[in-house]
């Protein structure tokens, strides 16, 4: 454990070597804005609350998280340094958590950026801040669950436009099983299986804690999933390292 | 159980049906440098990337100090210091950067960081570049932080696949320099197909062929395998008398080589056949520009072990 801040801290040391950092921060900033106030109708709704910004990020970090995580693991491989980490003396687990929370981290890091957004409607009107923190972790554990998702398609692909297209594959249809065009192909299952199909769905899950309400049942839905695809990352990583 | 030195024990490494590694079995005492050998796909790298803990063998398994490469692979690793083929490290750091970041995952910290890093830098001579990003150095100076890389912890075994490969040739010399220069109790396993290395800086050499092990011994012994070990060679501007040559006691054979006016004249095994011929020059009179022996030639030794040929 001791060698995990050592990974984490090389892994986001490596966003900003490169444009990487700075082009993701700028792109994810001028969506953000331009969603919430086009698309969202921040004015128009003339209420003092962040919806028309949170409603938003399940579309935004669908194509932007998988650009981040694409190259977790699929420029490791190619670039042949992943013999090197994995000669080092670290755990599998070090290695996954490490670069997964390096990459959470940088999302959140963007994400606090938007604070302009909290001082605009606590200057236009009188918000309830708690909802509005309630929003920003419901937002930041989605970016987990997403990323958590990239870093398996990474480690599945070498080339990584291949692991972008995968990863957006996957999370779209983790934001689309909630809707009702999925669920109603599904009118041939039994309930449960349309009840657990619906129950996987990001927007469902995240628009309650995008209401302020704090359920442990939607905190650990998506602590698990992110756990769950991190040891999947493992399993693959062990399984594909020869190619 | 030997806990100075490296054992393979039946090695073996399956990829689809082709047995890259096949049953290898050899041990390693602390002080040699092994010298490992063998044509490309041989299975070197595979063999490397098992001791090293990137790959799992299929069969068998090795002991690096005692500790097992498949149940103890965490030990073995601290162990060991390890350049992989190409020398691959993270291009977009700097020098410093990723020699400190590779101490930290070492376990130093601060002070002892500091000093490790130091030392390797002044040893590899980095200091001109070591806040340059790595992907904007040479080749020569990115094989060196591979290198500073694999011995900044100051590791007991050492493996190096292809430490030279693609240098020019005062770097390859000072890669040996360097190879030679480690204190003297380590275990060294340098992989190679260039084989002026073997004679340069090792002191045992192994040669691998489809995964099996097919020769092992010194570089001196194996040198003796070959059919000019003893050889004699002349070099002369004008035509010789071949049958009174080839009719000396202990002489098997005679190659021509046109391009440089000289002839090679082979020894049966065992026999030393320097006297007679330079007896026989002196006694005809000849003009000889050059009378050399040779100790034999390990490329031919490795081309007929690596192909099936007789020697």
């Amino acid at each position: 454990m001791r060698q995990l801040p050592v990974i984490v801290s090389r892994e986001l040391g490596s966003y900003f070597a490169t444009p990487l950092a700075y082009i993701f921060i700028l792109i994810f900033l001028v969506l953000s804005g331009l969603f919430t106030f086009y698309l969202g109708g921040f004015y128009e709704r003339g209420q003092a609350d962040l919806s028309a910004f949170f409603d938003f990020h399940p579309w935004l970090y669908l194509f932007l998280i998988p650009a981040l995580a694409m190259r977790l693991w699929a420029e490791e491989r190619k670039s042949g340094s992943i013999e090197l980490l994995m000669t080092l003396p670290i755990t599998r687990f070090e290695v996954v958590t490490g670069k997964f929370l390096a990459a959470w981290l940088f999302a959140g890091m963007s994400l606090l950026l938007t604070f302009p957004m909290v001082l605009t409607v606590n200057y236009l009107g009188e918000p309830d801040n708690g909802i509005i923190v309630a929003a920003y972790l419901g937002s930041w554990l989605l970016a987990g669950a997403f990323l958590a998702i990239g870093s398996c398609m990474s480690a599945l692909a070498k080339n990584q436009v291949i692991a972008f297209i995968l990863t957006v594959t996957a999370c779209f249809l983790f934001i689309v099983s909630g809707l009702p065009m999925v669920l109603d192909a599904f009118n041939w299952a039994p309930q449960w299986l349309i009840d657990a199909v619906a129950s996987l769905s990001f927007p469902v899950r995240f628009s309650s804690l995008g209401k302020g309400i704090i359920d442990v049942r939607d905190v650990l839905y998506f602590l698990s999933l992110i756990v769950a695809w991190l040891a999947a990352t493992a399993v693959v990583i062990d399984l594909k390292k020869a190619v | 159980m030997d806990r100075s030195m490296i054992e393979l024990m039946n090695l073996t490494k399956v990829f689809a049906t082709r047995r890259v590694v096949n049953d290898l079995s050899f041990s390693v005492q602390p002080g040699e440098v092994l010298g490992f050998l063998g044509p490309n796909g041989a299975g070197k790298s595979t063999t490397m990337k098992m001791l090293t803990g990137f790959l799992e063998p299929d069969s068998g398994t090795a002991r690096i100090m005692g500790y097992d490469i498949r149940t103890q692979t965490r030990k073995v690793q601290q162990l060991m210091g390890y350049l992989a083929e190409g020398a691959p490290c993270y291009g977009d750091m700097s020098v410093r950067g990723f020699l400190t970041f590779i101490a930290e995952i070492r376990g130093f910290r601060k002070a002892a960081c500091q000093q490790r890093l130091n030392e390797v830098v002044e040893r590899l001579e980095l200091e001109p570049v070591l806040d340059q990003s790595i992907d904007t150095l040479s080749k020569g100076f990115r094989r060196r932080v591979g290198l500073a890389q694999a011995i900044i912890h100051d590791p007991k075994v050492l493996i190096l696949d292809e430490p030279t490969d693609g240098l020019d040739p005062n770097q390859k010399y000072q890669v040996r320099q360097l190879i030679r220069g480690l204190s003297k109790d380590k275990i060294v396993i340098i992989s190679t197909h260039i084989l002026e290395e073997v004679t340069a800086v090792c002191t045992r050499a192994v040669i691998i062929s489809e995964g099996k092990l097919v020769a092992d011994g010194t570089p001196l012994e194996l040198e003796s395998r070959s059919r000019y070990h003893q050889a004699v060679t002349l070099v002369t501007g004008t035509p010789l008398d071949e049958a009174a040559l080839l009719a000396l006691p202990g002489v098997s054979g005679l190659e021509q080589n046109p391009l440089e006016h000289s002839l090679t004249l082979l020894a049966e095994p065992g026999a030393v056949i320097y006297p007679q011929i330079s007896a026989l020059v002196s006694e005809r009179g000849w003009k000889i520009r050059e009378m050399d022996v040779e100790r034999g030639r390990l490329d031919d030794v490795f081309r007929s072990l690596t192909r099936g040929d007789s020697l």
